[in-house]
């Protein structure tokens, strides 16, 4: 009897994949023309993108006394949804960089649109960051520019400002990152395409791509360069974003556990909406072939393990809050879970905890319908966290003379509606006009011999 | 087309001689001797032909540019300048605010011509420096746009000239057709005008009747009963050990809030050296301020205060007069035998406007020996000189059509005497005058409208109590076309003074002789003008020699005007005959005054409007206080802190008003508390937003012929279904067991260990030899050491003397620009105060209970966020930035708006601030105020905040020294860091050190009780280096390591120790450092 090794399995399935199979399935979207239902989606995304931009230029002409925030509760549905953008924005990065390191051939499948999606989430954090002060038009002063104003300068000392750092850095890296990525799909689309205008526009976006091997060569380089760069990137921006609370004096932001859960929570929402997206991407792109069960499990179990980090922090924090006998650390935690906000405690604990604790049964991680619930509702869950740790925090501080309540405004819900609506339309237009999958380094995984040849050894057999 | 022929000078130039060459480089053939004109060796310049051509086109270039017109920004100067205005440079007048109902001497502090804000004037010796926050916010008042802009007969604007001769026919014609004249008026306490009424009163034949909104007519009957003349004594609170007071809000609305505040927190007080203080019992319905700050409070039904003060007489004087309704025996027993203890250093007041009532309590004064020692009988108060019956007698006459012209001064009896039906008597009078500064309820509906001057405005006089003078000067030329009230008085009766000769010659005929200190009467009123009072001829107290003098100050006329209408004298038998007449009910209603906007003078100040309730805590709204145990199941209690509660209707003898319901812990259950001053109609925009209803039309007549405050039945309706959002400043009410408000009783204060009541914070750190230690919280320090090269400024707060009255709120914001905000604002908690007063009730739930009940964590704080109903304790604590020396705010700025000064203030560059919020997240204490709209020009902001700019009158209360903030930065408290520069600058003129007391910053000036102390910290004998050595002195979150620039100052309650709740949870802490140390 014929002994063989255990081999993994393939990344990509279908009998009849190609080279040129591959070619055809990830530029065909970009050829042809979007059908009704891409149509419906874009022109609801964009509506809600408008109505966003409707919502923001209501806030920046009158004020952010449009907003819920009030003299306790100075950050609100801004930090909430900037912290969740951002940590959506970790997953693609750790994909493509630390995968990449690891030499995890399964992020083929998916990195692309990680990535871009990443980028997306970045931008829509941005929008919230930069328009949460109350002048944005000095926005500019967070940098140190050199100006007139003589000797003033940022306070270094300031979480802020290493936010400002941390997450200007990112997405320049992960901008950059992604595009050279791009380059030598850029060029077969260009090679392919017929039109002149569509060929001039290509020709331009991969930078004059011959694809000789001196080309894949520094390909080959500055992507592992990037991604040595990105790596501590994806671990240093949320610890940074982290330190916007950690290194405040209020109970329950004062903590820590706060850099690594953050990092943790934040692949952990990164993860769940690539599977969100991909999820939908795959059927509708009809790229099955290349995003497989095979990678919706493997995330599931990036999942899992992130959502058990999560749910061990959570766990720290109220130890930790007993343990230290601060009546205040203690007051705050409790709460949290019991105060007028215990709602929103308990939906983060089920949505984090709890509903990723499904995936341990195979049924469910391998399930697509169950995977695309689930990772919905961490998302949902990962911004309750966010919401957790400002909101009741904010509302009970020190002084119980101080307590008050938050309730956003419609201003609030149309701006977070909005940068989702801007979230999509982006990746709606990303998904018609940019290759969805790095077919070039797709190509490299593809099992060309070996498979046909143990197929068909394996039929001769019996 | 070259032409290669060379044409040649010389032959030396054809063979390129080079000198030749030479030579023909230079233009000039021969050296010009230029160095005959000029002497400075222009030759041996550097400067060429061609860089002269360069300056010369320059220099062209310059002078046709500088002909171009530049925008030119003019500022004009004066052409005259007037004596003693330069601009930047501040005028201080003293002056007088006496609004009929509240008087306080002032100085006014005037920018450019411009009454910008209020002060008290230390010269006073009734209110010595106090103020209100209604004395504070009444310069806002001036600067009102709905304030008449002159005459108007029938909504016609006239001029003067047409108004006083129409009137003067219109009066002819009343008088002809045999129908009387009458004057109604407030309490007049000027003499000049009381005079200048007389005249009118003398030409016409009319009568001049008094009539306080909020009357105490029944204390001048019961007087006229017990001591044969109807007076207001005036109250020596600084004289009593025991202070005893039925229903007397004395230190926020009743009578003289001010002087009694003053005098009470003399006695209140503690130190080292001295270590008593007085004991404050308040027996009343509501929770009033007063009684907030009482040592042993008794709620009590309003029907039922007088029993409790006739069983207190009984208890006292060992008779058994007849008691019906309910008394607390015990609290009875206990506050006699506290006041048999202090004979002749006891004062016992009562706030009920009931003639028996306040005859038992002249009784009990007598017995007490009070009279002569707390009360001075002799040189009596001229407040409150209403008198009920006759006012009632006029509404009769009235609407029996035998008054046929009524003149209204300071009196807007439409308003306050809604329940008399004073609109219908009103139509039955031929000509109707109102002399109101601004529109109100009776204005509209008089005939002629002759508008009175705002008090800053006009000259004025006041007597305040016998021998107590002050002089009110205008501080600024009037705004509209309006006549001073004496004026119109004058000029109706013939005599064409003006105020300020009538006034003068006033007190050359009658205060002046009264003096001995100046000779010359120019001399005198000089000193008076400045120092804006005088003090003449007061009578010693209880000797019977100076009664003629008395007489003198006192006019002959209000003698007649203020006696009550006859009858029997009663005896405290007849009285507490009487007292038991009075029936209560299941439900019982009382009327009150809030701190802000008074009787409803204040009404259209958005300032006094937004002004939180020192209790309740409440802006703007107006609601019915209840208990919640009342409230319970009927009404939301509030206890979710959305402050949604709902709405009910209340029905008093047909009467009714719909208004929210507001859970008022510590009011007597079995009461509904409604206030006075809400429901104003056509008086301005602020008063419409606040709404509410009038509660006056609740007051009734007693069965002793007095104007009663309460109605003995009341009922309520199930809510409406309807919810209303309250916009409430502090919506959380309980300390949750942390100690912010430090407070011990009078005997641990005195033999205590000090380390007992005044916890430090602890850390345990590892000293040199290896070993752990026991450091205290403030000495370890995360950061480097500020250096402290000058001065260092702090605030130190003695919780003990402040009363909670918010004098300081509003002097804050007059002086700092802030900005009102309006309801829907506060309802989403964006209050703009620098300066705010917290105030906690205590809770029947603490860690001790929880641990001898077996109360689990979470219920445990469950239970700790509700108060006592009953009657809880309660504290105040004024929380302003704490100017921390390791400020949390200023390590989070990204932009470095918010830096920590030299002097030890945290300074805030607005504009520098992008607006990130951060520092007011990290800021502990919460004192933060952020611009989330541009308040001062936004739409929303209107018609409420007088710094709008569509209100080019309100904006001219701005102080220059301010900035306005705009919109998205952040502010705080700067501890008035103008004053200090100002301070700093005079004495830097005078070439001096800056003193101990030069500067003052608002909320200090402002205190009525001296319980803000500010100074520099770096003068070791400062007194605030005093205070904050002082054993008491703690700072508020010591131990999140802020080591704040403010101190506060232990409470001390005059109580037993027993009453005082066990800090269980301190002991519990020190037990566990001590097991440790064990270990």
């Amino acid at each position: 009897m014929q002994k063989e090794a255990a081999i993994r399995e393939p990344l990509i399935l279908g009998d009849e994949i190609s080279y040129h199979k591959i070619t055809e399935e990830v530029a065909k979207p970009i050829e042809t023309r979007a059908n009704k239902y891409w149509w419906i989606v874009f022109t609801i995304s964009f509506l809600l993108f408008m109505w966003g931009i409707a919502c923001l230029a209501y806030t920046i002409g009158t004020g952010i006394g449009v907003w819920g925030s009030n003299n306790g509760v100075d950050w609100a549905w801004d930090i909430t949804n900037f912290v969740w953008w951002i940590g959506i924005g970790h997953a693609g990065t750790l994909i493509s960089a630390v995968l990449l390191l690891f030499r995890q051939k399964w992020r083929m499948g998916i990195n692309r649109s990680a990535e871009a999606m990443t980028i997306f989430a970045v931008m829509c954090a941005a929008i919230f960051v930069v328009l949460h002060t109350g002048r944005p038009w000095l926005d500019y002063w967070l940098f140190p520019l050199p100006n007139q104003f003589g000797s003033l300068w940022v306070n270094f000392n300031s979480p802020l400002m290493w936010d400002v750092f941390a997450v200007s850095t990112y997405f320049s890296v992960s901008l950059v990152f992604w595009y050279i990525g791009l380059i030598p799909d850029f060029a077969t689309i260009r090679d392919r395409a017929v039109k002149p205008v569509t060929k001039r526009i290509y020709k331009y976006l991969s930078f004059g791509w011959s694809g000789r091997l001196k080309d894949w060569q520094r390909f080959e380089e500055v992507s592992l360069v990037l991604a040595g760069l990105s790596t501590p990137l994806v671990f240093s921006v949320h610890s940074i974003v982290s330190m916007d609370f950690a290194t405040s004096v209020l109970p329950g932001w004062h903590t820590t556990i706060f850099p690594p859960y953050f990092v943790a929570g934040a692949i952990f929402s990164g993860f769940a909406m690539v599977l969100t997206l991909v999820l939908i991407m795959r059927k509708v792109l009809n790229l099955e072939h290349y995003v497989t069960i095979k990678h919706v499990e493997y995330m599931n179990i990036i999942i899992i393990v992130t959502g058990t980090m999560v749910g061990i922090a959570y766990l720290s924090e109220l130890f930790i809050s007993w343990y230290s006998g601060v009546e205040y650390e203690q007051y705050a935690f409790l709460n949290r879970a019991t105060g007028p906000y215990w709602w929103a405690y308990w939906s983060m604990m089920t949505c984090n905890v709890i509903s990723p604790q499904l995936f341990w049964f195979k049924k469910i991680r391998t399930s697509l319908i169950a995977t695309f619930i689930l990772s919905i509702v961490v998302n949902i869950g990962m911004w309750f966290e966010r919401f957790v740790i400002i909101v009741p925090t904010l509302c009970r501080t020190f002084l119980p003379s101080t307590w008050n309540m938050y309730s956003p405004s419609f201003v609030d819900v149309g701006i977070f509606i909005g940068t989702i609506g801007f979230f999509f339309t982006c990746f709606l237009i990303f998904c018609r006009v940019f290759p969805v999958i790095a077919q070039s380094e797709l190509k490299t995984i593809m099992k060309s011999s070996s498979e046909k040849y143990k197929k068909l050894s394996e039929q001769g057999h019996h | 087309m070259g032409n290669k022929t060379k044409y040649w000078k010389s032959l030396g130039e054809l063979k390129d001689n080079p000198e030749i060459l030479q030579t023909k480089e230079n233009e000039f053939a021969e050296q010009l001797p230029s160095d005959i004109f000029t002497n400075d060796g222009v030759n041996e310049a550097s400067t060429s032909r061609r860089d002269f051509l360069k300056f010369v086109g320059f220099s062209m270039g310059a002078a046709a540019l500088a002909s171009c017109e530049a925008p030119v920004t003019k500022t004009i100067p004066y052409l005259m300048k007037p004596e003693e205005v330069t601009p930047g440079v501040a005028n201080w007048y003293a002056s007088t605010f006496d609004d009929g109902h509240d008087y306080c001497p002032v100085l006014v502090k005037t920018r450019e011509g411009r009454p910008i804000k209020i002060e008290g004037n230390n010269l006073s010796k009734i209110t010595w420096g106090g103020t209100s926050a209604r004395v504070q916010g009444s310069v806002l008042s001036l600067y009102d746009k709905a304030r008449y802009a002159g005459a108007v007969i029938k909504g016609a604007a006239k001029s003067w000239e047409d108004v006083d001769r129409e009137l003067g026919t219109a009066l002819n014609g009343a008088i002809a057709s045999g129908k009387s004249v009458r004057v109604l008026s407030s309490t007049v306490m000027s003499p000049s005008m009381r005079s200048a009424i007389s005249e009118f009163c003398r030409k016409t034949g009319a009568k001049h009747i008094q009539y306080d909104a909020v009357s105490q007519y029944a204390i001048r009957k019961a007087h006229w009963h017990t001591h044969d003349k109807a007076i207001l004594p005036a109250y020596q609170f600084g004289n009593a050990s025991v202070i005893v007071s039925f229903g007397a809000d004395f230190l926020a609305n009743w009578i003289s809030p001010v002087e009694y505040a003053k005098q009470y927190s003399k006695n209140r007080k503690v130190s080292r050296e001295n270590k008593t203080m007085s004991k404050h019992v308040q027996f009343e319905s509501i929770l009033s301020l007063t009684g907030s700050n009482a040592d042993t409070r008794v709620p009590v039904k309003p029907s039922d205060l007088g029993a409790n003060v006739v069983a207190l007489y009984n208890e006292l004087s060992g008779q058994s007069l007849p008691v019906s309704g309910k008394v607390n025996k015990d609290a009875i027993a206990k506050t006699a035998g506290w006041l048999r203890n202090n004979k002749g250093k006891s004062l016992v007041v009562c706030g009920v406007n009931d003639v028996a009532v306040q005859i038992v309590v002249n009784e009990i004064n007598k017995w007490l020996g009070s009279y002569g020692t707390t009360i001075d009988a002799d040189n009596a108060s001229n407040y409150r000189q209403g008198n009920d019956e006759e006012f009632a007698g006029l509404v009769k006459d009235m609407n029996e059509g035998k008054v046929g012209a009524l003149i209204m001064y300071r009196s807007n009896p439409v308003y306050t005497a809604a329940s008399m039906k004073f609109a219908d008597a009103l139509k039955k009078v031929d000509v109707k005058v109102s002399l109101s500064t601004s529109p109100d309820e009776t204005s509209a509906l008089c005939d002629f409208v002759c508008p009175d001057h705002h008090y800053l405005e006009s000259w004025s006089d006041s007597n305040p109590r016998s021998g107590h003078y002050s002089l009110g000067q205008p501080a600024i030329a009037p705004l509209f076309k309006t006549r001073s009230a004496m004026e119109s008085f004058l000029r109706w009766s013939g005599n064409n003074q003006d105020a300020h000769t009538y006034i003068t010659n006033y007190w050359m005929a009658h205060v002046f002789p009264m003096q001995g200190k100046y000779m010359k009467f120019s001399e005198f009123w000089n000193h008076s003008l400045h120092d804006g009072v005088a003090e003449v001829g007061t009578a010693p107290v209880v000797t019977e020699k100076k009664e003629e003098t008395k007489k003198e100050v006192k006019p002959e006329e209000k003698k007649e005007e203020t006696a009550p209408v006859m009858t029997d004298k009663w005896d405290v038998a007849a009285a507490a005959g009487k007292i038991a007449e009075v029936k209560g009910g299941a439900m019982e209603l009382i009327i009150y005054e809030k701190t802000g906007i008074g009787s409803g003078n204040h009404s259209n100040n958005p300032w006094l409007v937004e002004f939180p309730d020192p209790i309740s805590k409440v802006t703007w709204d107006h609601y019915i206080t209840m208990n919640p145990a009342d409230m319970q199941g009927k009404y939301d209690t509030l206890e979710r802190q959305d402050m949604i509660g709902d709405i009910a209707t209340i029905t008093v003898n047909g009467v009714t008003s719909t208004l929210p319901v507001f859970p008022q812990p510590g009011q007597a259950t079995g009461t509904i508390g409604i206030a006075v001053g809400y429901g104003r109609m056509g008086i301005g925009k602020v008063a419409e937003i606040a709404g509410g209803d009038n509660a006056y039309k609740y007051v009734q007549m007693s069965n002793t012929g007095t104007m009663q405050y309460f109605a003995g039945t009341v009922t309520i309706s199930d809510k409406t279904g309807e919810s209303f959002h309250f916009a409430c400043t502090q919506q959380h009410h309980t300390m949750m067991g942390r100690k912010m408000v430090n407070e011990t009783s009078i005997g641990e204060y005195i033999n205590g260990n000090p380390e007992h009541w005044n916890h430090k914070e602890y850390l345990t750190v590892f000293n040199t030899e290896g070993g752990h230690e026991k450091v205290p919280v403030t000495t370890q320090n995360l950061w480097d050491n500020f250096d402290r090269p000058g001065h260092r400024w702090g605030l130190a707060i003695d919780l003990n003397s402040c009363i909670g009255c918010g004098a300081c709120v509003i002097g804050c914001q007059a002086e700092n620009n802030t900005a009102t905000v309006g309801k829907s604002q506060i309802r989403n908690v964006r209050d703009m105060y620098w300066l705010r007063i917290d105030r906690y009730y205590s809770s029947p739930m603490t860690e001790e209970v929880a641990k001898q009940e077996g109360v689990g964590k979470v219920d445990m704080y469950l239970e700790m966020e509700k108060p006592h109903t009953e009657n809880p304790r309660v504290v105040f604590q004024p929380v302003m930035c704490q100017h921390c020396n390791h400020a949390p705010c200023e390590t989070v700025c990204p932009v470095v708006a918010t830096t920590h000064g030299n002097d030890g203030l945290n300074q805030m560059t607005y504009n520098r601030c992008i607006g990130t919020r951060y520092c007011a997240n990290n800021c502990p204490y919460k004192v933060r105020r952020f611009n989330w709209y541009n308040l001062n020009a936004n739409y929303r902001f209107e018609h409420i905040n007088p710094a709008h700019e569509s209100d080019l009158l309100g904006r001219m209360v701005l102080n220059p020294d301010v900035v306005v903030r705009s919109r998205g930065v952040m502010e705080k408290c700067s501890m008035c860091i103008q004053r200090i520069q100002a301070g700093k600058l005079k004495a830097k003129l005078e070439e001096r050190k800056l003193a101990d007391g030069d500067v003052q910053t608002a909320c200090a000036q402002a205190c009525p009780t001296n319980a803000i102390i500010f100074g520099d910290l770096s003068d070791k004998n400062s007194m605030i280096a005093k205070h904050f050595a002082d054993e008491r002195s703690y700072f508020l979150l010591e131990d999140v390591g802020t080591l704040p620039n403010v101190a506060y100052l232990t409470k001390v309650r005059n109580v037993d120790e027993s009453e005082m709740p066990k800090e269980e949870h301190k002991n519990k802490e020190d037990k566990k450092e001590e097991k440790k140390e064990h270990a």
